[in-house]
Formats: C-alpha cells, structure tokens, sequence
C-alpha cells in the first residue's frame, strides 16, 4: 500500500500547476477562515477584558445586566446582604463609569473610569511603574498602559489632567491583561473618588466583586443572591454572558459566521473543482489500474490521500499566513482585535477535514464509476 | 497443445429491452499455453468485448471462462482483481501510462499493487526495461518518451508480474507499420514462452504472420480460426483455413 501512497503522491505533486492550486484553494480557504474565527475570538476576549483584567471569582449584579459596560446600578443594601450570606469570604464594591478627558490641544478624549474599593483596592491591575499607596493621595488615578493609552497623550507619573473638569494626577501606570475592545484609554481610581468627580445617578455601585471561601460555596451564594433579585455570575459566566451578547444581540456573530462560511465555501469550490478536475484528468489511468488489478479501496485510498495530503499543506499553508497577518497587523495597529487560538485551528481544521473529505468524495465516486471495460473501448 | 484458457458459449448484450443489443452471441475460444492467438474483425464486430470477458473485466451475460482450471466469472470482485493482477497482463491501446510519473514507477504499478517494498519494485522494473531495452531511459517521465517507446513501457509494466497471459488492444493502431512490426517480433521472440498465451485484438493485417492462430470475429460471432503457419526460417506465411465456426 506505502508503494501505491507513494505513486498516488507523484501524480499530484507531478502535476505542479493543478497542485499549486489546488494547494492554493485550500490555503486561501483555511487563511479566511481563520482570519475570521481569529479576528471573532479577538473581539470577544476583548469585550470581556474588564472582567478578566479585575479578576474577581464572582460578580453580582441586576439580573438584566447582559454585558460589562451596561451595569445597572445597585443599591448599598445589596453589599451588606452579599457579605452576610455564608460562604463569602470577601465582598466589596466597584465603580464602571465614563469620564471625558481635556487634552493639552482642547479637545477630549472619552476614558472609562474604574472605581476600585478604597480599602482592598480589589481588581487593581499589576502596578509596572509608580507607587500603588499614592492612590490615596487626592486626584491620584493610575494609567492602564495598553493600546489606547496614547490616545491621552501616554501621560506619565505626575502628569496632570482634567477629568470632566476634575483635577487628576497619574500616580502609578500598569499594564492589562486583555486591552479593551472599544478603544478606550482607562484610568483606575478608588471608589470614593470615582463617584465623587463622575456624574452619578440614584445609586453608584456597579457590581460586587467577591470571592467565595471556597468552589464549593458558590452554588449556594448564586442561590441566596437570587433569592434577593439579584444574580451572581463566576468570572467565566459573566465572560461568557457578555460574549454571548456580542454573539448573538449586536449581530457581530452572525456577520463572522456568515464570512466564514463563505471563505469556507469559497475554498471547497476551489479544491472540489480542481480535484475534480485532476481525476477527470487521469480517470483512463484509474481505469486502466482497475484493470491490472487495483481494488476499489486501494483506488479510494489513493484519492483519499492525495485529497488529504493537499489539504493539510494547504491548511498548514493558511494558517501560517493567517498567523504571520495577525502578528504583523497586532505589530502595526495595536487595536487589532485577533487572536490565533486553538478552537479557531480545530475549526479551519475540521472544515479542511470536509473539503478533504468532499473533494475525496467526488474523485472517488467518479473513479469507481469507472469500469475497465471503458478502457479498452477507448 | 494444453489449453491455458477456454471460454464456453460467451453471451453478452447491452442495453435492455427494445434496446437491446447483442454484442457476443455464443462464442466459444480456446487459448493454449505457448501460442499467439490474434482476435481480428472489423469494428464492432465483438473483439474488444470478448477481450474484456475473457480477461476478467467485463462480466458476461451467459457462458464460462475457465481460466488455469477456474471459473472466473464464479469470483467475487476481489478475487477477480487479484486474479488479474497475477494472472494477466494488459497492453493497452493508448497505453494508459502516467505520462508524470518516470518509466521505472509505471512499470512497477503492478508491483505495488501486490504490495511489494518500493526499492524492490523499482529494482525489478528496471530489469524489465532493460529487458525492453529502455534501460537508459528508465529514469524518464513517460511524456518524453516516443510512442513506440511508450508502448514498450507498456509491455514491461505488462509483463513485470509475470502474467500467464499478456493481452495487447491493438498494439500496432499507433505505430508505422515497420515499429509495429518491430514490437510484435520482439514479442513473440522474447516474451512468449510455453508457460503463456499472447493474445492480441487487431486491425492490422500487416501484423498477421506473427500469429499461430486467428480468431476472425463478425457481428459478435467467431466465424473462423486460421491456423497461421509461420516459418521463421524461409520468413514467409502460409495460411491454412482449419475451421469454420
């Protein structure tokens, strides 16, 4: 069998223009693939930044709320029920807002505001320059270095804004884990100051951050915040309740899918065709084996490897240029919202595995179709 | 003379109905062991058809073709193509040889299929092109080949497994009359030995006095078989009409 394997390689790699393409088909095909899925988990790991940047085990919040900026404000109570309700280790407060920012040329920047608790400073992003305890001092915010930093002109330690009209001073800077997906610079404050110098409504609290004693208590938590009307997500429920909206409440979801399906379509036409074509080129040739005495699964195995084999170069293909894309465009535009992960490499896989597979498909049923006799006939 | 192959009343019709249409109408063939045994007619006159029964790719509607002592039309699918591969050896018309491949890889098709190592198989091919000489072309894709060397390509990879009966289709349709002449000689010199039967389906009368037998086909019947005494010494041919079907 390694013999006819070997053959059926040198007939498609012999042919080097219907291998180029049909090598090229599959690239192209895995390449949009996985620019899509690549660019869909990007935005989505951005739009759950705030909750992986903070870090918190769990999040309380109005049982309406469907993504992290639009929080519905909740009531002190709230707090003091949460911290009562056993099983909470820790439970304190924190504040989403939005400030707008007086640049040095006059105009303004829109900046998210974050108010940490004043006590534990909960959620606070890991300090990479300046002092974490100057947050006390009055103005004192810390500047999250990420992408959109400069775009309030990368103030230093020191540096002095107006923060809708407030005074503001950089004190520390830190870096994110996961920058945020609408371009906005953010600044971290305590909470006092946060709903002191940003415009309020009834009440200001955001959500409640906590952390449960142990995994085993946070069923019972979820239930005793319901109980109160409220609800109480882990991190990776409320990442996963924000994805969700973006999924399938803004339309970004559908939009993805529907671009990779048609790269995905785009790619099976392409392969399928010349495939299709390169066993129409040789089928006397097949026929001509079925005569001197190949069997039918010796032929599908032939054809079966020769589409496999085109499809996995042209997948190792499409994701290397998908990848090297996204490495150049993360290098030349920081904002850009891709990132290459497993998931997305196990579907442009298993959609290779299909064009493979349709590709094999048509080939096969052509070749089998094929009788000796023909052959012979002419 | 012991018989390699007899074929016993061969129908075979396509079509159905109305559309009916008798390709072989009862043909009965013997082929014996050390004989070249020409099939000629005119065009659709049923030799292909009888070519492709009898070498066991081409299933018939009524009759047997014993082959080596077997029946092998009573064998599965597999069987028959194994049978094939062991036991007949294919030269087609248009050769059918992978023009991209080099001549020592179409040779060793035959090989592989009865899964022999990759080394080995190459190894023998080239024998075997020697044999035809084509030794020095044996690293060549077949497209840079002439078409009288292609069909010899052809012949190796025919001839490679060892088949009890090599079959050529038309193997001069493509040739000038003095290859084809050559190729035929050089077959019946070389390759035909007491263990095998050459069997050849032909147009081409310039070709006849190689053959120990003629099948002379009509309208899908055997209507004659020319006993076709050559002597190689005096280089002439003598005909003799032995039997009317």
């Amino acid at each position: 069998m390694k013999g006819l394997l070997k053959i059926a390689l040198k007939l498609l790699a012999n042919d080097r223009g219907k291998f180029f393409t049909l090598i090229l088909g599959v690239t192209f095909a895995v390449f949009l693939m996985n620019q899509m899925t690549s660019m869909f988990a990007g935005i989505m790991r951005k739009s759950t930044s705030n909750v992986i940047n903070i870090g918190a085990k769990m999040w309380v919040m109005d049982p309406s709320v469907e993504n992290d900026r639009s929080s519905i404000p909740l009531p002190d109570y709230v707090l003091d029920y949460v911290r009562s309700i056993k099983g909470v280790a820790m439970a304190v407060p924190i504040y989403f807002g939005s400030g707008l920012v007086k640049l040095p040329d006059g105009t303004y920047q829109g900046a998210n505001i974050i108010g940490l608790d004043d006590t534990t400073l909960f959620g606070r992003p890991p300090i990479i320059k300046g002092n974490l305890n100057k947050i006390y001092n009055s103005d004192a915010f810390i500047g999250i270095v990420d992408s959109d930093y400069r775009k309030i002109g990368s103030p230093g330690i020191g540096s002095v804004l107006s923060i809708n009209d407030h005074r503001a001073v950089i004190v520390a800077l830190a870096k994110p884990t996961s920058g945020g997906l609408f371009g906005t610079p953010t600044l971290y404050t305590t909470y006092t100051r946060a709903t002191k110098d940003l415009p309020q409504t009834r009440y200001s609290m955001s959500y409640i951050l906590l952390n449960p004693k142990s995994n085993a208590d946070i069923p019972y938590i979820q239930e005793q915040v319901k109980k109160l009307g409220y609800k109480a997500l882990t991190q990776k429920e409320f990442e996963k309740t924000i994805e969700n909206f973006y999924k399938y409440k803004t339309g970004m979801g559908t939009n993805i899918m529907i671009m990779t399906l048609i790269s995905f379509i785009v790619g099976l036409s392409i392969a399928g065709q010349t495939f299709y074509a390169f066993v129409l080129e040789n089928l006397e040739k097949f026929g001509a084996l079925k005569a001197i005495g190949a069997k039918k699964y010796e032929l599908m195995s032939m054809i079966l490897f020769q589409a496999s084999v085109t499809s996995f170069i042209g997948y190792g293909f499409g994701i290397m240029f998908s990848s090297l894309i996204i490495a150049f465009s993360k290098a030349r535009i920081p904002n850009y919202a891709a990132i290459v992960t497993y998931q997305n490499m196990l579907i442009a896989f298993l959609m290779v595995v299909v064009i493979a597979g349709f590709s094999s498909y048509i080939g096969i049923r052509k070749v089998l179709k094929i009788e000796p006799f023909d052959v012979f006939r002419g | 003379m012991k018989a390699i192959l007899e074929a016993k009343n061969i129908v075979k019709y396509f079509g159905v109905d109305e559309s009916k249409t008798y390709a072989l109408k009862g043909v009965n063939l013997t082929a014996y062991y050390g004989e070249v045994l020409y099939i000629v007619g005119p065009s659709g006159s049923g030799k292909t058809t009888l070519l492709s029964i009898i070498s066991g790719i081409l299933r018939p509607n009524e009759g047997t073709v014993i082959v080596k002592d077997k029946d092998i039309w009573k064998m599965k699918d597999d069987e028959l193509a194994d049978f094939r591969l062991n036991h007949i050896g294919f030269v087609f018309q248009d050769y059918h040889l992978f023009p991209k491949l080099t001549t020592t890889e179409n040779v060793s098709i035959p090989l592989f299929l009865k899964r022999q190592n990759w080394d080995k198989s190459l190894k023998e091919a080239k024998y075997y092109l020697d044999v035809m000489g084509l030794g020095s072309k044996a690293d060549l894709p077949v497209y840079k080949l002439s078409g009288g060397e292609q069909q010899r390509v052809a012949i190796a990879r025919a001839i490679v497994s060892k088949p009890d009966i090599l079959i050529f289709d038309e193997p001069t349709a493509s040739l000038d009359g003095e290859t084809g002449r050559q190729i035929i000689s050089f077959v019946k010199e070389h390759l035909l030995t007491q263990d095998r039967t050459i069997i050849i389906v032909t147009h081409d009368s310039r070709i006849f006095e190689y053959a120990n037998r003629i099948l002379h086909m009509e309208d899908g019947k055997l209507k004659q078989t020319t006993n076709n005494h050559f002597d190689t010494e005096k280089n002439n041919t003598s005909v003799t009409q032995l039997e009317a079907q």
